[in-house]
């Protein structure tokens, strides 16, 4: 009996492996309300536990521990799935939790003050390996939310071709310092690229401008003239024409248009083209 | 040090800037464009810098000094062929190019002094 001493916890939990991976399967499908599968807690469990079984004896006191490697890594993996199919993290960490239970109650009652110290180390190493996939969790969505903050930097600065010779940029949401630089260098690259000599940027989409971002949007103006190009900016509101002149800000002689169509007859105009309704149509 | 080439080509002087610009290699620039222009009695220049991708505020200043200078002998300066990159740094260093005109292209820069020259006459 001696030799076994601490490790009696560790012999059940091996013997008893396959009752305890069901038991808990169930547990945690219940807890996640079927939106897994059981064959896939299944698996993923038994992945776990096989690399949780030599474990077991560990409190979990020092969970960075070289150890404790593999396990986290197993953990983390499955935490960040869970965070990119949109569970929430307590969800998560209750299925290293429901463990617990099951071993609890398999132990039952015939626990006695030895093995009831062991069940305790059992309970801190489950906690602090709860704790580390909530800990992924955090860190797996912010990961999700820089990625999807990129894409939407790409996404929401297109350079539209409206005419031969005419380029716009429809600027849609909050403008920053960042987002205002990605468009001045788009829309200047697209101007050498096509050769267009009028630009639109149009700030319909936009909800607030402020001195720094009108500031950009002169900048890029100035800087499409230098290049040879005019640049034209239309879609101002109401509010925001209110505070670029309670904020004195002067847009100097950059043409500002009321409306994308208006600008676009501009450039037109500039380009030399007239539009004409068909004889017959038209107002 | 080097020096860069002005050519002309029908009534207008040409210089293409293929090179790093040092202050002294402007300077000289300079010198020599005031005299061809005199010597030509061209009625326009274009300065070609698509090749030219760092600029500091001097070589910035430079493009209003040679249009005040063509001015003079009634020529039109046209710069061409700006790099995104240039015309950004200039606007952040806060230097407007006077009343020199720009086009996007040398072809653009020609016909906008063909135009010019068209209707003085």
């Amino acid at each position: 009996m001696v030799a076994e001493d601490g490790r009696r916890l560790a012999v059940v939990v091996r013997e008893q492996k396959d009752v305890i991976v069901e038991r808990w399967v169930r547990a945690a499908a219940e807890s996640l309300r079927g939106r897994v599968t059981a064959a896939e807690l299944d698996r993923e469990f038994r992945e776990v536990y096989a690399v949780l079984l030599p474990l077991v004896g560990n409190d979990g006191r020092r969970i960075d521990d070289e150890r404790y490697i593999e396990i986290r890594s197993v953990l983390a993996e499955m935490s960040r799935t869970r965070a990119r199919s949109g569970y929430t993290p307590s969800e998560t960490a209750s299925s290293v939790f429901a463990l617990k239970r099951v071993v609890f109650e398999l132990i039952g009652d015939d626990a006695d003050a030895e093995l009831f110290r062991e069940l305790i180390d059992f309970s801190s190493l489950l906690d602090a390996l709860g704790l580390v996939t909530f800990e992924t969790f955090a860190r797996a969505r912010e990961e999700i939310i820089t990625e999807q903050s990129e894409q939407l930097l790409e996404l929401t600065t297109p350079v539209v071709k409206l005419w031969e010779g005419v380029l716009a940029v429809p600027l849609v949401g909050t403008l920053d310092s960042a987002r205002t630089q990605v468009v001045m260098e788009k829309l200047l690259e697209s101007l050498v690229e096509t050769g267009a000599e009028h630009a639109i940027i149009d700030i319909t989409g936009v909800l607030a401008v402020d001195t720094q971002v009108a500031q950009h949007l002169l900048k890029t103006a100035f800087a499409a003239r230098l290049m040879g190009a005019e640049c034209t900016i239309s879609g101002i509101r109401p509010q925001i024409a209110q505070t670029i002149v309670a904020l004195g800000i002067e847009f100097g002689d950059i043409t500002t248009k009321a409306s994308l169509a208006d600008a676009l007859r501009h450039a037109l105009r500039r380009e030399g083209v007239e539009v004409v309704a068909a004889a017959g149509k038209g107002r | 040090m080097e020096r860069v080439p002005i050519l002309e080509i029908g009534g207008v002087l040409l210089v293409s800037i293929q090179i790093d610009l040092q202050d002294q290699t402007v300077l000289a620039l300079q010198e020599d464009l005031a005299e061809r222009i005199s010597d030509t009695g061209a009625h326009g220049v274009v300065i070609d810098i698509s090749g030219v991708e760092i600029v500091d505020s001097f070589i910035g200043r430079m493009f209003a000094t040679i249009a005040s200078l063509s001015r003079l002998f009634d020529a039109t300066t046209v710069v061409v062929g700006m790099r995104p990159a240039v015309a950004i740094t200039l606007v952040e260093l806060g230097l407007t190019l006077g009343d020199v005109r720009t086009a996007l292209n040398l072809e653009r820069g020609l016909k906008i002094l063909g135009e010019l020259r068209r209707g003085s006459r």
